[in-house]
C-alpha cells in the first residue's frame, strides 16, 4: 500500500510505510491552477512515482520526495 | 429504609475455592458476601446489601460463555438488585473478559448500574470500556484496598443519579465519549498555557488526547508490478453522481465500492465528491484528482501494472473515527484479497 496525501505529518501519524507527497487539500494529484494538460502530467509523474514507492524496499516509513 | 440491593460476581480464585486447578467450576450463587464482598460491602456503607454474591470459574466462563451468561443472569435475577458489580478484575484476563461480559449482559437485561474494575492492559478493557464503567485497578490483588473504594464511590454515585464525572476525575477507563461544557476560560488562552509549560518542560496534560495508532511492518516490495491487480482506495469522498448510498459528508459510518469498468476516465457526470472537509470545487469539475482513473489506465494499457481492478473502494475521511476507519479496511480489505488484488495507492484530501 502506498498512500498519496497532501499532509504528510498525518500520514506519518497514523503509520503509513510508503508515502508520496501530494500536491493540495482540494487537488491531491495535479494542479488545476496550470491548466488541465500540466496538470494531468503532474499526476503521471505522482503516480509513477507511487508505483515505483510500491516496488522499493523500505524498513520504516518513508516519504518518496522525488 | 429498604436496603439497596447489590449482587457481586467473583471467580473461583477470589472465592478461595482454587486457583488454576478449579478454574472449570460451574457458576453458583451464595447468600451474602464471599472474599472481597466484604470490602465492597463496607465501601458502599450501611444503606446498601450485598444479598447475592455469584462465582463462576473463568476457564468454565471462557469456555461456555453464552451458556455461562444466561444460567449467571437466572441466578442473579431473584434478588432483585439494584446494583451489580463485577471483580475487580486487576490483570487477570479470562476473569476480565468474564467481569466485562457479565456486566454488560446484567446492564442490557436487567437495566441497573453496574461497575467492574480493571488493570487497563487486561483484554476486557479494550472489549467493554466502551460499554460499562471500569474503574482502574493496578496489576495485582494488592491493590483490592485503593480499587474498592473507587468502585463503591462511582456505584453509589449511579445509584443516586449523581452526574459521572471525566474519567481522571472519577478514575475509571476512558471510554472515548466526548462531553460538552464550558470552560471559564476561552481556547486561545488554554492553548498558550499548555505550549508555554511544554516549552519550560513543566507537566501538562492535553485537552484532545490522540487516539493511539497502531503500527504494522511494511510489506516488502513488489518485484514485477506488470503482474499485479492494483486498486484504488481514498477517503476522499468520491461517490457516484447522487450518492446512491448516501456516505456522509463527515464522521463516515460507511463505505462504497464502486464499479469502474470499461471506463478511461473518471467523469464528472458520473462522479462528484461528498466530502465535507475541503474545497470540492477542483474535485468537481475533476474527480481524476482524487482517484487517478485516466492516469491508470493509461498505466495499465502500457503494460506497466497487469490490470486495474473493476472498481475503487471510497470514504469520507473528515471527522470520522478511528474505529469505523479500521472497520472499514478490515472488511473490504478482504474483499481486496479475495478478487487477487496485490496492491493499492490509498489517496486522500
Amino acid at each position: 500500500m502506498v498512500h498519496m496525501c497532501t499532509v504528510v505529518p498525518i500520514s506519518l501519524t497514523i503509520g503509513a510505510n510508503r508515502i508520496i507527497p501530494a500536491i493540495g487539500i482540494p487537488y491531491p494529484l495535479g494542479d488545476p491552477n496550470l491548466g488541465e494538460k500540466k496538470s494531468k502530467k503532474l499526476r503521471r509523474q505522482l503516480v509513477d512515482r507511487a508505483l515505483s514507492a510500491l516496488q522499493t524496499e523500505v524498513d520504516g516509513q518513508t516519504v518518496f520526495e522525488k | 429504609m429498604e436496603k439497596i440491593k447489590v449482587v457481586h460476581y467473583i471467580n473461583q480464585f477470589f472465592a478461595n475455592i482454587g486457583g488454576e486447578e478449579k478454574a472449570d467450576i460451574e457458576p453458583e450463587v451464595r447468600e451474602g458476601i464471599v472474599g472481597p464482598g466484604l470490602a465492597l460491602q463496607s465501601g458502599l456503607g450501611d444503606d446498601y446489601e450485598v444479598v447475592a454474591t455469584v462465582i463462576c470459574g473463568d476457564t468454565y466462563f471462557g469456555g461456555h460463555i453464552e451458556d455461562a451468561k444466561k444460567t449467571i443472569l437466572d441466578m442473579i435475577r431473584p434478588y432483585k438488585p439494584d446494583l451489580f458489580v463485577a471483580g475487580p478484575a486487576f490483570n487477570a484476563g479470562r476473569y476480565g473478559v468474564a467481569c466485562g461480559t457479565i456486566a454488560k449482559a446484567v446492564e442490557d437485561e436487567l437495566n441497573i448500574p453496574v461497575v467492574t474494575g480493571m488493570y487497563p492492559e487486561n483484554p476486557g478493557v479494550d472489549m467493554f470500556k466502551k460499554d460499562l464503567h471500569i474503574i482502574q485497578t493496578a496489576i495485582s490483588a494488592a491493590d483490592m484496598r485503593k480499587a474498592m473504594p473507587k468502585i463503591c464511590k462511582l456505584a453509589k454515585k449511579m445509584i443516586n443519579k449523581e452526574e459521572i464525572l471525566s474519567p481522571v476525575e472519577e478514575g475509571y477507563i476512558e471510554r472515548g465519549i466526548r462531553v460538552n461544557y464550558f470552560n471559564e476560560r476561552r481556547g486561545s488562552e488554554r492553548a498558550v498555557d499548555l505550549i508555554l509549560k511544554k516549552i519550560a518542560g513543566e507537566p501538562y496534560e492535553t485537552e484532545y488526547p490522540m487516539p493511539v495508532f497502531d503500527r504494522v511492518a511494511p510489506n516488502p516490495a513488489i518485484k514485477d508490478l506488470s503482474k499485479i491487480k492494483l486498486a484504488v482506495v481514498t477517503s476522499g469522498g468520491i461517490v457516484p453522481q447522487g450518492n446512491p448510498d448516501r456516505i456522509e459528508s463527515s464522521s463516515a459510518t460507511k463505505y462504497g465500492i464502486y464499479d469502474i469498468t470499461g471506463m478511461d476516465s473518471l467523469t464528472k457526470d458520473k462522479f462528484m465528491t461528498v466530502h465535507g472537509g475541503y474545497d470540492r470545487a477542483f474535485v468537481l469539475e475533476n474527480p481524476n484528482l482524487v482517484v487517478p482513473l485516466d492516469i491508470l489506465r493509461e498505466i495499465e494499457k502500457e503494460g506497466i501494472i497487469g490490470e486495474l481492478a473493476n472498481y475503487f473502494v471510497t470514504t469520507t475521511g473528515t471527522g470520522t473515527s478511528v474505529g469505523n476507519a479500521k472497520g472499514f479496511g478490515e472488511e473490504f480489505s478482504k474483499k481486496l484479497v479475495e478478487d487477487g488484488v496485490g496492491a493499492v495507492i490509498l489517496t486522500s484530501t
